[in-house]
């Protein structure tokens, strides 16, 4: 096919997918954000398996007018992150739930609902909603993200100007097999603030997930969520970030099952000596995971630091993918980049693809990139069960010392602590 | 303790026998060592008793207070007190040293119905069994083995040993890669756990660690076969004359 026909095709199927929605309501300055991401969603068109980037995923599912189903999992056990003082705001597919949620506020940092901000004339929310986004398509296009601006139909606006005491954990339920949902949040840490974002739960039976974070000067901002182990769950995400001097980024990412998840991050570093940080863990046992990670960092200033680790552990069939991306521009000098993508295979039905990718044009910078696949290792296997531990809990052992590199990613022990009892209680679910 | 009669071992990728026809008992209370050139069958045989992949057993028998090795896991053996003191220590990036040994110690005790220790028992147990060795909080900090010297390696071999308190430890070439300080400690933390419960077999190319460690009795090893056996003085041939002789005389 003419690549002309392609481009077609796939406008045809992003305008079919429009005519289905409807903008939703608000100021004249979010209506015309809307717009504009709706125009970009149109330019480029939903993809196809031609795309580049869409070869080894399968995007039909999201791309349906109806979302696929998917049965809530009831998961018996207290939500994640419950020991750790935190301001939750809940979403029950979708659907904010001002019952469930604590209040929104909290010294040094604004919080309201994009409903209530999208009416209103916030300057810093009508400034950041749809840009950093619109910023991520310059290398890669990424659709679904534009899709998101248009039609998220609520979500978090936060601007952060002191210390945030506690965490903010944005709470998401999963309560009916048919739920269909489009968030968007927008972060703001101005300068010398600091925020830890927490998203938790599985929020839909489709999701679309969109966050795009300003990090001043100065600024920190640290990024935890797990995605839920509702086994049927399709979801899309995307997080645009830009840095300014002297920040900080963290972003670490738990997912455990899910039919397709497919996680894009998107980071700018264009102030000097900022660092970001991208990790992810993700569990898959069976066919019917799939697990996307697709990564694209671009160095546009002096002395930056980024890393991108991590770990898939997949079994019976499991597929996972990791899409990572460093470009350095010209005169982003003295920049240090390392991205690290590891499987372990616990069979030989599961399946591995990486594509690790490095482009640079400067020269006095330090990259490098790594990517392996490979079973548990049988000598350290042995060594424990020489010492009297079970094969199956010397398997588990050794899957969570895999595991521990991308953990340690995570500054604070507390939320690494908790992640680790998650995933320590998912192998011993998982093995045999 | 341990008793091996006429164990017969090949390779099982390919066709090749290693041991030929072992013979051995190893009584409670008693240091036996091993002694024979490389390549005679003396790594092999550990490995055998601890049910290392790779062996298969075509003839013969290897019990521990009567009860079949052979047809044990690993870990089993292990929980039926056997210990194997690696040659070369595995190193395993992302497991605490602590967290291995304390999850060693009560899956042993749990595999022989006892309780598990608690933390602060254990915490009590690993410091006072770390000491001895001069094995400090940092090495029990960090990563099974991950960046431990030789002889630290060997030391931390000899302080689950000290932990795990089994009824038979074989020790292949403990001896390898450690200098004298260091054998002197680890030969200390050997013999401190001698017992008139509890059997060893000291596997050895040189004589100089059974001047620390004195064994009751020496066997020499050949060609997948103990050719000779006899008292400390047969180490003391073997340091002067080296192996060709006695194999010559057996021969």
């Amino acid at each position: 096919m003419a690549r002309a026909d392609l481009i077609a095709r796939r406008q045809e199927a992003a305008a079919t997918r429009a005519e289905t929605m409807t903008l939703p309501e608000g100021a004249a300055w979010a209506t015309e954000a809307r717009e504009a991401a709706r125009a970009r969603l149109l330019k480029m068109g939903l993809p196809t398996r031609r795309d580049e980037y869409w070869k080894w995923t399968n995007p039909e599912s999201l791309i349906a007018a109806e979302a696929p189903t998917a049965a809530v999992f009831d998961a018996d056990e207290a939500p994640i992150f419950d020991e750790i003082d935190r301001l939750r705001i809940v979403f029950t597919d979708g659907v904010f739930d001002a019952e469930a949620s604590d209040p929104l506020e909290m010294a040094g940092i604004e919080i309201a609902r994009l409903s209530d901000a999208a009416r209103a004339d916030i300057h810093w929310a009508r400034d950041l909603y749809g840009t950093l986004e619109a910023r991520g398509h310059a290398s890669v296009e990424r659709p679904f993200a534009a899709f998101n601006t248009a039609y998220a139909t609520d979500g978090v606006v936060i601007r952060v100007t002191g210390t945030a005491a506690r965490p903010v954990n944005l709470v998401y339920r999963h309560a009916s097999d048919g739920s269909d949902v489009i968030l968007h949040h927008l972060v703001k840490v101005e300068e010398g603030a600091e925020l830890t974002l927490l998203e938790t739960g599985p929020a839909a039976a489709r999701f679309s997930g969109g966050l795009e974070v300003e990090v001043a000067d100065g600024a920190t901002f640290r990024h935890v969520r797990t995605q839920g182990r509702d086994h049927e769950r399709r979801e899309v995400t995307g997080v645009f970030a830009r840095l300014g001097t002297e920040s900080t980024f963290q972003s670490f990412t738990l997912t455990a099952n899910g039919k397709l998840t497919r996680n894009e991050v998107v980071i700018e570093l264009t102030g000097d000596d900022a660092v970001a940080h991208v990790a992810g863990a993700a569990l898959g046992d069976g066919k019917d995971f799939h697990h996307d990670d697709t990564v694209f960092i671009t160095h546009d200033a002096v002395n930056c630091e980024s890393r991108q680790v991590f770990k898939k552990v997949l079994r019976n069939g499991a597929t996972g993918i990791f899409q990572g991306k460093i470009l350095v521009k010209q005169g982003a000098q003295k920049t240090d980049g390392y991205q690290i993508s590891q499987s372990l295979l616990l069979d030989d039905d599961a399946q591995f693809l990486a594509k690790p990718e490095l482009e640079i044009y400067a020269d006095d910078v330090a990259c490098s990139h790594g990517s392996t696949s490979g079973a548990i290792d049988e000598d350290a296997l042995f060594y424990l069960r020489s010492r009297g531990v079970p094969h199956r809990e010397a398997t588990n052992l050794l899957t969570l010392a895999f595991v521990a590199e991308a953990l340690e990613e995570i500054d604070d022990e507390a939320l690494a602590e908790a992640l680790r009892d998650r995933l320590a209680g998912w192998l011993e679910r998982h093995s045999s | 303790m341990l008793q091996i009669k006429g164990l017969e071992v090949k390779l099982e990728e390919e066709d090749k026998q290693i041991l030929k026809g072992v013979d051995l008992e190893v009584p409670a209370g008693a240091v036996h060592a091993i002694m024979g050139p490389n390549g005679s069958g003396k790594s092999t045989l550990s490995y055998v008793l601890s049910g290392r992949d790779g062996y298969e057993v075509t003839g013969g028998s290897a019990t521990l207070e009567g009860v079949d090795l052979l047809d044990m896991e690993p870990e089993e053996r292990a929980a039926a007190g056997l210990f194997l003191a690696f040659q070369y220590p595995v190193e395993i990036p992302g497991v605490g040293n602590m967290t291995f040994l304390r999850t060693a110690l009560n899956a042993q005790r749990k595999a022989r119905g006892q309780e598990e220790i608690s933390a602060a028992d254990f915490l009590k147990l690993i410091r006072e069994k770390a000491k001895d060795l001069q094995i400090d909080a940092e090495m029990l900090k960090r990563p099974v083995n991950v960046g431990f010297s030789g002889g630290e390696k060997k030391r931390n071999e000899i302080l689950q040993m000290a932990v795990l308190e089994p009824k038979m430890c074989v020790l292949d070439e403990t001896d390898s890669g450690l200098d004298v300080d260091a054998m002197k400690l680890v030969s200390d933390g050997v013999n401190a756990l001698r017992d008139a419960g509890r059997g060893f077999l000291v596997i050895t190319h040189y004589q100089r660690l059974l001047n620390h460690i004195q064994p009751d009795v020496v066997h020499i090893m050949s060609d997948g076969r103990i050719v000779k056996s006899g008292g400390p003085e047969l180490a003391l041939e073997v340091e002067e004359n080296g192996y060709a002789d006695i194999l010559n005389e057996v021969a």
